[in-house]
């Protein structure tokens, strides 16, 4: 179970240093928003791979993942394990199957 | 003495840690503080899963029609403001870090500290809504509410203006070409009639007030409770407690960074990608 980590009172500078990499990280996305001429997918890859990266260290250190228990990682792992397997399995459908109403589709 | 009570007793004057356990704090279902703020904890967490795929499901149907309708939804996302998107961004992100600080405080029974940290969080939220309420009058005026009187001209001249839309005329009926200006040559990517266009872009405002509106109402949500939590710091302060029960606002603040942790996708998503 949960350690004695979780009534710890974190430093400041934790907090402090969160802020500035989200800050950091703010910005970044924004500028590579506006990056000419990149093809789409590379542009939803950037996005999406920085704002995993900011929720990410959201969870760890404001959320104090990082220093609970394992039932808390457990608990927020599996949220976010059952939203990739939400998206690969409704993705999987709709790129191998036609869309509805397709060509034969009875009228 | 029975078994419970002694291990009560131990909690209660286990203090040398510099944390206080008990003074009413603890509920008598559970045997020690860390076991009841461990359930309050997982109770949250679960709450926050299910947050996560309830919001995960709107996003993974937003994913599908972008995919396939992926030009007439970069158009519409021109309409977006990225500056609004990214003062709100900045403004969550720090009401997050207030948050966060607010929790700290309350560990420490630093009442007042706590009060100021979550009246931060409180001000950041409504600079949030303040935002948002003129954002959505813009779409307003601009008829991009995807309601009764949605018109998707202001998207059309726009896309026109920026090269990226052409109106063509086939057999005496009006097309949309979509596609890209380079070096003054345009290229056609796909040809849409004007209703097709319609419809396509008033689904990608659907998914825009849809996912925006429902993430604004848990902002909303969490200012009633991050209000209550300040008189109740505010109180404490003034009755001077010496110990007051961290969880509640632990507990806000995972919701609160959860309702962040939303925004941070919902702003590449919307605004900022096929700019």
């Amino acid at each position: 179970m949960a350690g004695h980590g979780e009534s710890h009172v974190h430093p400041v500078s934790l907090y402090t240093r969160t802020l500035w990499w989200l800050m950091v990280l703010l910005v970044a996305t924004v500028a590579a928003g506006y990056i000419p001429n990149i093809p789409n997918w590379l542009g939803v890859v950037i996005a999406l791979t920085i704002a995993v990266w900011k929720a990410t260290i959201v969870i760890m250190n404001f959320m104090h993942v990082r220093f609970s228990g394992k039932l808390a990682w457990l608990f927020a792992g599996a949220g976010f394990f059952w939203l990739v397997i939400m998206l690969a399995f409704a993705f999987a459908d709709y790129v191998s199957r036609p869309w509805e109403p397709f060509h034969g589709w009875p009228e | 003495m029975s078994v419970k009570e002694l291990e009560k007793t131990a909690t209660l004057e286990h203090a040398s840690d510099g944390h206080f356990h008990g003074d009413g704090i603890l509920g008598e279902q559970f045997e020690t503080l860390e076991q009841q703020n461990t359930s309050y904890l997982i109770g949250m967490w679960a709450f926050i899963v299910q947050e996560v795929l309830f919001f995960g499901a709107i996003f993974t149907a937003y994913a599908i029609y972008r995919f396939k309708y992926v030009l007439e939804f970069t158009l519409a996302h021109h309409e977006l403001s990225v500056p609004i998107g990214t003062l709100n961004t900045f403004v969550l992100l720090f009401s997050s870090y207030t948050m966060a600080r607010a929790v700290r405080a309350a560990m420490q029974n630093r009442h007042k500290k706590q009060a100021f940290y979550l009246f931060l969080t409180f001000l950041f939220a409504g600079v949030f809504m303040v935002n948002k309420y003129f954002e959505y009058g813009a779409k307003f005026e601009h008829h991009l509410f995807p309601g009764g009187d949605y018109d998707a001209h202001a998207v059309v001249e726009h896309a026109e203006k920026k090269g990226e839309l052409r109106i063509v005329e086939e057999n005496g009926k009006e097309l949309y070409e979509l596609g890209k200006t380079r070096n003054g040559e345009f290229t056609a990517f796909k040809q849409v009639t004007p209703e097709e266009f319609e419809q396509r872009t008033r689904l990608f405002f659907g998914f825009y007030f849809v996912m925006t509106g429902l993430h604004g109402l848990h902002v909303l949500v969490g200012m009633i409770i991050i209000a209550i939590l300040i008189g109740r710091a505010w109180i404490d302060h003034l009755k001077n407690k010496p110990i007051a029960d961290y969880m509640p606002v632990e507990m806000t603040g995972l919701y609160w960074h959860l309702v962040d942790i939303v925004w941070i996708f919902l702003f590449p998503l919307l605004y900022l990608i096929g700019r």
